[in-house]
């Protein structure tokens, strides 16, 4: 073996340094030299991890000690077990949360991506949840729903008598709310900058043709802004509701799940990380996948459906100041009638 | 025609107020909540107790709370460590992501659609369901409670900048490569002297999303960050769980220092925020 060895490197340097030194080597190793660590960071962080989880949802394991194959056990305990699959029920709230701000997103930056009087300012106030870190907003949270205290303070100002008012983070007919709110606050000035961007990159000429044509700030909306941007919307629909399936963040810093605000992954977490179950945990962060998954794809599907008649956006351009210049010529008609 | 014309500049003007005031509206419900953090943070001990928390304090500039919390969760050493958190995160981010996109974008070898799909469908992956064969790994390789561990798991986490990076490289014309390679450059200086300074709008942006996202990490950082001298700024916000847990004024006081320094670059650079975020849009 050791013999083999000497004589391929004896034989080699020769041709090698100067296939090294030729264009296609040289290719060959830049490439090799620029992928290696990203990719093995990948496989570190990413992959190994994702092939250990697959393993481990068979097994009856904790972090320590010894662990023994059960099969799909796992598997059935996730969908027999109340506090597992029951929490995704609770995604709907994020869910509905999810909406309700992908719209007032889209209301905000149309408003504000007209010419607004300290527009700027409006659009920083409304941001800046974005850039605070999770845990902080979890003490604002706490603070601001505590019995008695800001939220409750503001109610009673605007009228509201305080033994009428739920406990917001205790009572189970409204907590899930108020965390879903919460999630509301800190994403839709985010989302709505991002509308704002690609309400901004609209060709300004289709806002001055629809002006001089008379449209109003609506048919505007309806016609202009809401063709052009629909990528991004649909981008971000999909985005919140895989994003409420797996939500997390705001029940785990305001209630850690007491309560009855437990979604699906704060559940999987305390199984992993408290009770050390790490099987199960796999098995419900394997089953929450494939949902995702699933969803991911059906959604793609839908909207390649429902867009499938859809032309460049040249051309939608060009649809829509036709469709522009007929609404033109019947507005003239009916001018002419009156 | 006169009636008509009148009718609509009122119609205008209603618009026009109601705009306002629907801006307004949702300006204060953004602010107020930080906001009676930052009232709170004002006042005594005795006036908390006494007062309603949205009474304004009796003296703004008193600073107790914010010394006694800055102290108590050792917030000096956890913005070092946040420091350089980040900073070794952004570095090596942006040079491997860099030379990842370069690659990716400029040369087709087996492989290359195959690599883009294995860092997509990563992205697919929820963060908090991977923590938890993470942290087997992390224990195997002896990353747990050590700083260096989890600036290289941060490092390996990041798939949005490789795509900012490669949308912008595509519009960085190829002749330029050519004409380097003509003028006898290896593919390391087209790199490093062609493409890289290019590509400086891009590694801001990348940088920005990627910082907001280190600094505000605290998820896994509670996870592996146990020891108190290598907590990060988020982390060590939860000193104020257990026995301060009902002492707001001295909470709210952490929570407005751990927020100074998002605030203070967000003001710096809004505008590059603002691209950051609409060139991220991929990932929402």
């Amino acid at each position: 073996m050791a013999g083999t060895v000497n004589n391929r490197i004896e034989k080699q340097p020769f041709q090698l340094s100067k296939w090294l030194h030729s264009r296609k080597g040289q290719r060959v190793l830049i490439c090799i030299a620029f992928t290696i660590i990203p990719l093995l960071l990948l496989l570190v962080f990413t992959y190994i991890p994702f092939a250990e989880m697959v393993k481990f949802s068979f097994y009856d394991m904790r972090y320590t000690g010894d662990r023994e194959f059960v099969g799909w056990q796992n598997y059935l305990d996730v969908f027999k077990r109340d506090d597992c699959f029951g929490a995704l029920k609770l995604s709907l709230y994020y869910c509905a949360g999810a909406i309700f701000q992908l719209v007032l997103a889209l209301f905000l930056a149309t408003i504000l991506s007209f010419k607004v009087k300290g527009g700027n300012l409006f659009k920083g106030f409304m941001f800046f949840p974005y850039l605070i870190s999770g845990i902080a907003i979890g003490f604002i949270f706490k603070f601001f729903y505590t019995r008695g205290f800001v939220f409750d303070t503001i109610l009673q100002w605007c009228g509201f008598q305080l033994d009428n008012l739920p406990y917001w983070l205790r009572d189970q007919r409204i907590n899930n709310w108020s965390l879903a709110a919460t999630s509301v606050w800190r994403y839709f000035g985010q989302n709505m900058v991002l509308f704002i961007g690609a309400i901004m990159s609209v060709d300004a000429q289709l806002y001055e043709a629809a002006d001089l044509d008379g449209a109003n700030k609506f048919q505007q909306f309806i016609h202009i802004i809401l063709p052009s941007i629909r990528t991004i919307v649909t981008l971000n629909i999909i985005l919140s509701i895989t994003g409420s399936l797996s939500a997390f963040e705001q029940p785990y810093v305001i209630t850690s799940g007491a309560n009855g605000t437990g979604t699906y992954f704060v559940i999987m977490n305390e199984i992993a990380h408290v009770s050390q179950k790490v099987g199960l945990a796999s098995a419900m962060a394997i089953v929450l996948l494939l949902i995702i998954f699933a969803c991911t794809i059906l959604q793609k599907l839908f909207f390649k459906y429902v867009f499938r008649d859809a032309e460049s956006e040249d051309e939608s351009y060009r649809a829509k100041r036709a469709r522009l210049k007929a609404e033109k010529a019947q507005a003239k008609a009916q001018k002419g009638v009156a | 025609m006169g009636a008509k014309n009148a009718k609509q500049k009122a119609v205008g003007i209603i618009v026009g107020i109601l705009k306002y005031i629907i801006l307004i509206f949702f300006s204060l419900v953004a602010v107020v909540p930080v906001a009676s953090c930052v009232i709170t943070a004002f006042k005594t001990k005795e006036e908390y107790n006494s007062t309603n928390v949205m009474t304004l304090p009796e003296s703004w500039l008193n600073f107790d709370n914010f010394i006694q919390a800055f102290q108590k969760a050792d917030m000096g050493r956890a913005f070092l460590n946040s420091v350089i958190v980040m900073l070794c995160v952004l570095i090596v981010s942006v040079i491997v992501g860099t030379q990842l996109a370069y690659v990716l974008n400029r040369f087709s070898f087996p492989g290359n659609t195959l690599i883009r799909n294995l860092f997509l469908f990563a992205s697919l992956l929820p963060a908090v369901a991977m923590q938890v064969t993470v942290y087997n790994i992390m224990t195997a390789l002896g990353f747990v409670n050590t700083l260096y561990g989890y600036i290289i798991m941060m490092c390996g986490t990041d798939v949005i900048s490789i795509y900012i990076f490669i949308q912008f490289m595509e519009n960085i014309p190829t002749s330029l490569d050519e004409s380097a390679i003509i003028d006898g450059a290896s593919y390391w200086t087209i790199y490093w002297k062609v493409i890289l300074p290019l590509l400086k709008p891009a590694i801001i942006t990348s940088c920005i999303l990627k910082g907001v996202g280190v600094y505000n990490e605290y998820y896994a950082a509670n996870l592996y960050l146990m020891n108190k001298n290598i907590r990060t700024i988020a982390v060590s916000l939860y000193t104020f769980v257990g026995p301060m847990g009902s002492q707001y004024n001295l909470i709210c006081a952490g929570v407005i220092i751990s927020l100074l320094p998002a605030l203070i670059v967000f003001i710096l650079c809004q505008k590059q925020i603002y691209s950051g975020i609409a060139a991220g849009a991929v990932k929402g």
